[in-house]
């Protein structure tokens, strides 16, 4: 459990992704069986404790995939329109295998160790997903139906000691009101008779905080609240879990700044989100050997002349010349090379030939991690992808020293006019074209005509685009669709020489 | 010269921007004659008539009242969005004023035929260009509803399409009976305006802070609460409600119970002719008694829907499930016939935008007054005045030397001296409490950061 020394993660850090309360969730003396895990008495967690042990970075990062694992299933399945139920059935498949979660009931299976992974990876995910206000709510989404799906399919005897830990403090609807609302609450419960009511106990909340029941009109609603059955309590508890969530969401990201006491967690979790961001919004699927080109370190610059967009240019001549690129760059350009199918082996060898100026030691130590998680998650469906336009037109801005990010949305007019004259000898009407493109907001256009002059020489015309008058919007597209290009000249000329050999051959037989 | 030429002698130019500022040149749009009629006050497509009403009928100090919550301009009026449609179909959307004088100026130089009011948001829109995409979000909206008579095309009998009569507006009456309930009693909502939408509609307003802060979600929560009539002109059935019937749907029952056998079965008769009766018929749970039905109804080609209601009443079934049945189609039925319909994309976004109250519909020429929904039975939209009436009980005052104000933003004179005045005051005295509660709201507030 525990790994001292260089290895472990300050638990302090895990603690700035608590939501600050410390007051919740101490585990209550159960009148029933003891459970089995005095630590986590519960199966299903609010996640108000913060960890309190040293994990280790492998761990700190395993974990955080597995769960990211279940996520990125929840949010795929949400984007295709998925019922619950349908993502009940893939989020439970998937849990089996990354991430099981077992009830107190279960043989033979280490539950504590189950809930404390739940635990970390749940808080390492936090401290990942709270740095944007839109990673924040997809997170909270997710997380909220991951906790739906284990509410919904926890033991009922546990899930009641569970709810009754937390003390939600809901206003309880007292007798005599229950009494003179008596038919008001059985209808809105769909009952014909109201003794059926009997012993249903009803809370009194606010309407918003059960939207889901309003919609269905399955509480009685009375001046702005909400009279919800206990046995709609899911409801509740759901609003309460997003509620709490979000408020520690936001409170991790206000304590974020002061979280640099471990430099080593900050690559890991950038990687985690950026998984996470590439995840479903990003529809680029890349095959690492197109017609068998086998893409080695070496060549990666003469390709780059050839066939790179002009942002991946851009960050190789910076990385030639700089002898380094920054982080954001260099995620950027990792993912790319890895799309045009460089492997991973062939990823290190690059880097480190790149970085000139830094010894073996620290770039095995600061970088090969990077690089290889680039290319992690390996084998599952939910590989980092290489970044799209979109991702990077509306990914952060590149401050100074910086080379990633898309020319023609962040380059200054001048700089891109010059840059377009000292790397591609444009001048003219055609850097007109360009501008112009980028002026009106439109940098696919813009990246698109460049495809065009670059491959004039091919026999490529103004307003085909990459094929069919297609714009770019994928780096990658920009590439393949370059090297199809080569390709085809390349068979053109050798059956041409074929041909010409031929008609020789003839020549000298006539 | 403000007013309406050439019986303005009594006006000082220094009263106010004078009209000629705004058309300086020759071509400045002129009333045909001196001897302007109603025809030539209500003719819309010449541009004076609503510049005129603008400058001297609509009350913008009560509208940026209304839309503030108080006299000190805030957030809540100058992130506000307006868009203007303006002749031509040209639409200007994301303008922004810093209060009601430079609202009034602007609406004055575009002069838009009506103008529509969108959210709150976080900038202000009028800068919207220049900010950063996250500066620039709805925040706040007021609640709105808006119920059409189109929606109500396939069980009135009265009218078709674009036209409206009283009979047509009881449907409206029950409509915002029933929403006016469900939104106090159920959600707790008390500051509802209503407004008539100038035709064939009218739309609600809900003011309270906490409906201002609704999000999207809350907003499609609320639709959907409400929402009953479901379905398209060929859907037949277009109730389908679980029983028993939720408190809400039992309430809006009986009120409708009262409005039922006057507006559907003697107003409108709607069981009257055959394909009219054969739709419920077709919905009715006991075939058996639906043939029979069928036979009396055809063998008795003018009786009144009121006495087809009735033998539609009487079953013979003893069993208790048939029974509770055919009470739960009788239900149904009256639901379809009286609950509100309303246009549900509407209600649905914090950002959709709403036509203004006291615009001027471009069809008829009425503006689009607020009212109470304990006056919408008494509410007689043909009775409402059109800007052409305004015009002229305007310019028939100045005729007669009448002092006819000076056009700034708190001249009272224009509106005050014609037939808008008692809607103008309506609106006056219904914004006076939303102000008030946004004073106490806001003394409250503050109260709390000073005990923090
Ligand atoms: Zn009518």
């Amino acid at each position: 459990m525990y790994a001292g020394g260089r290895q472990s993660t300050s638990n302090r850090n895990l603690a700035t992704a608590a939501n600050g309360s410390s007051s919740a969730a101490v585990a209550e003396v159960s009148r029933h069986a003891p459970p089995r895990s005095g630590k986590f008495p519960h199966r299903l967690n609010f996640y108000e404790q913060p960890p309190t042990e040293e994990i280790t970075v492998e761990q700190f990062e395993e974990w955080a995939i597995d769960r990211l694992r279940l996520l990125a299933d929840i949010e795929s399945a949400q984007a295709r329109n998925k019922s619950f139920e349908e993502i009940k059935v893939i989020v439970g498949e998937r849990a089996k295998m990354y991430m099981p979660l077992s009830s107190d009931t279960a043989r033979s299976v280490d539950v504590e160790a189950e809930r404390k992974k739940d635990q970390y990876s749940h808080f390492v995910l936090r401290l990942a997903f709270c740095r944007s206000e839109e990673l924040r709510a997809r997170f909270l989404k997710v997380e909220t139906t991951l906790f739906r799906i284990r509410f919904e399919t926890d033991d009922l005897t546990e899930r009641r000691r569970f709810v009754d830990s937390l003390n939600f403090g809901w206003d309880v609807v007292g007798q005599q009101e229950k009494q003179e609302l008596r038919a008001q609450l059985a209808a809105a419960m769909r009952l014909r008779d109201e003794d059926k009511l009997g012993a249903e106990s009803f809370f009194k909340v606010d309407w918003t905080q059960v939207t889901d029941l309003v919609s269905q009109r399955k509480v009685f609603l009375r001046a702005g609240k909400a009279y919800v059955p206990s046995k709609e309590e899911l409801s509740l508890v759901l609003a309460e879990f997003q509620n709490r969530l979000y408020r520690g969401l936001e409170m991790t990201a206000k304590a974020l700044p002061r979280l640099d006491e471990d430099q080593r967690l900050l690559p890991v979790l950038e990687h985690l989100s950026m998984g996470f961001q590439a995840g479903i919004t990003s529809e680029y699927v890349f095959s690492t050997t197109g017609d068998g080109e086998e893409i080695t370190a070496e060549m990666v610059p003469d390709l780059a002349r050839q066939s790179f967009p002009m942002c991946m240019r851009s960050l190789e001549d910076t990385l030639r010349g700089s002898k380094h690129l920054k982080h954001e760059g260099r995620q950027q350009y990792n993912l790319f090379l890895k799309g045009i199918g460089l492997s991973v082996e062939e990823a290190i060898v690059f880097w480190r030939k790149a970085f000139k100026l830094i010894t073996d030691d620290a770039f095995n130590k600061n970088y090969k991690y990077n690089i290889r998680h680039g290319y992690g998650l390996e084998g599952s469906r939910k590989n980092y992808s290489p970044k799209s336009c979109q991702q990077i037109i509306t990914g952060a801005t590149p401050g100074p020293g910086q080379a990633h990010g898309c020319p023609f949305r962040h380059y200054s007019e001048a700089n891109l006019t010059s840059s377009l004259l000292t790397t591609y000898g444009l001048s003219g009407s055609d850097t007109k074209d360009i501008v112009s493109a980028v002026k009106s907001s439109h940098y696919h256009l813009a990246c698109t005509r460049l495809f065009e002059i670059q491959h004039a020489k091919l026999g490529v015309a103004k307003g085909e685009g990459l094929g069919k008058g297609d714009s770019v919007d994928h780096p990658n597209r920009y590439f393949d669709r370059s090297r199809a290009l080569y390709k085809e000249q390349r068979e053109k000329e050798t059956s041409e020489e074929g041909k010409v050999k031929k008609e020789e051959a003839m020549d000298i037989d006539g | 010269m403000p007013g309406l030429p050439p019986h303005n002698t009594a006006v000082k130019a220094e009263d106010g921007p004078a009209l000629d500022d705004l058309f300086a040149d020759d071509d400045k749009p002129k009333l045909p004659s001196a001897e302007a009629t109603l025809a030539t006050m209500s003719d819309l497509s010449n541009p004076f008539v609503m510049l005129t009403y603008y400058r001297r009928c609509f009350p913008f100090k009560q509208l940026f009242l209304w839309l503030n919550h108080g006299q000190v301009p805030t957030r809540q009026f100058t992130h506000r969005e307006f868009a203007m449609n303006l002749p031509n179909d040209v639409y200007i959307r994301y303008n922004s004023y810093a209060n009601a004088e430079e609202m009034k100026k602007d609406v004055v130089r575009l002069n838009p035929a009506r103008f529509e009011i969108g959210p709150v948001y976080s900038g202000r829109p009028k800068d919207k260009k220049v900010l950063m995409k996250n500066a620039f979000k709805p925040l706040l909206r007021e609640l709105v509803f808006d119920i059409d008579m189109t929606d109500y095309d396939s069980i009135r009998t009265c009218c078709k399409d674009k036209a409206m009569c009283k009979r047509c507006w009881r449907f409206i009456s029950m409509a915002v009976k029933v929403l006016d309930e469900t939104l106090r009693n159920d959600f707790g909502f008390n500051h509802l305006l209503w407004v008539y939408s100038g035709r064939r509609g009218i739309h609600c307003w809900v003011s309270d802070p906490a409906a201002l802060a609704l999000s999207d979600d809350q907003r499609r929560a609320i639709v959907n609460y409400i929402e009953v009539i479901k379905g398209g002109a060929k859907q037949d059935k277009k109730v389908n409600l679980p029983r028993p019937l939720h408190p809400s749907m039992l309430r809006a029952l009986e009120t409708l119970n009262n409005y039922f056998p006057r507006v559907v079965l003697e107003d409108q008769d709607c069981f009257k002719d055959p394909e009219q009766w054969e739709t419920i018929l077709a919905l009715l749970p006991d075939r058996k008694h639906a043939e029979e039905l069928k036979k009396e109804f055809e063998a008795t080609p003018s009786k009144a829907s009121a006495e087809r209601w009735k033998s539609l009443l009487q079953i013979k079934a003893s069993n208790e499930l048939t029974l509770r049945k055919h009470r739960d189609f009788v239900e149904d039925i009256k639901l379809q016939y009286t609950y509100p319909r309303i246009d549900t994309e509407v209600s649905k976004k914090l950002n959709h935008l709403l036509k203004s109250p006291f615009c001027i519909h471009p069809g008829t020429g009425r503006v689009c007054v607020p009212l109470l929904a304990s006056q919408v039975e008494s509410f007689d939209p043909s009775a409402v005045p059109t800007v052409g009436q305004l015009l002229m009980e305007l310019e028939e005052l100045a005729r007669s030397g009448g002092s006819v104000g000076n056009g700034g933003v708190d001249d009272k004179t224009g509106w005050e001296k014609t037939s808008l005045r008692p809607y103008v005051e309506l609106f006056e005295k219904y914004v006076e409490g939303l102000v008030k509660e946004g004073v106490r709201g806001r003394k409250e507030e503050k109260a709390e950061s000073m005990e923090f």
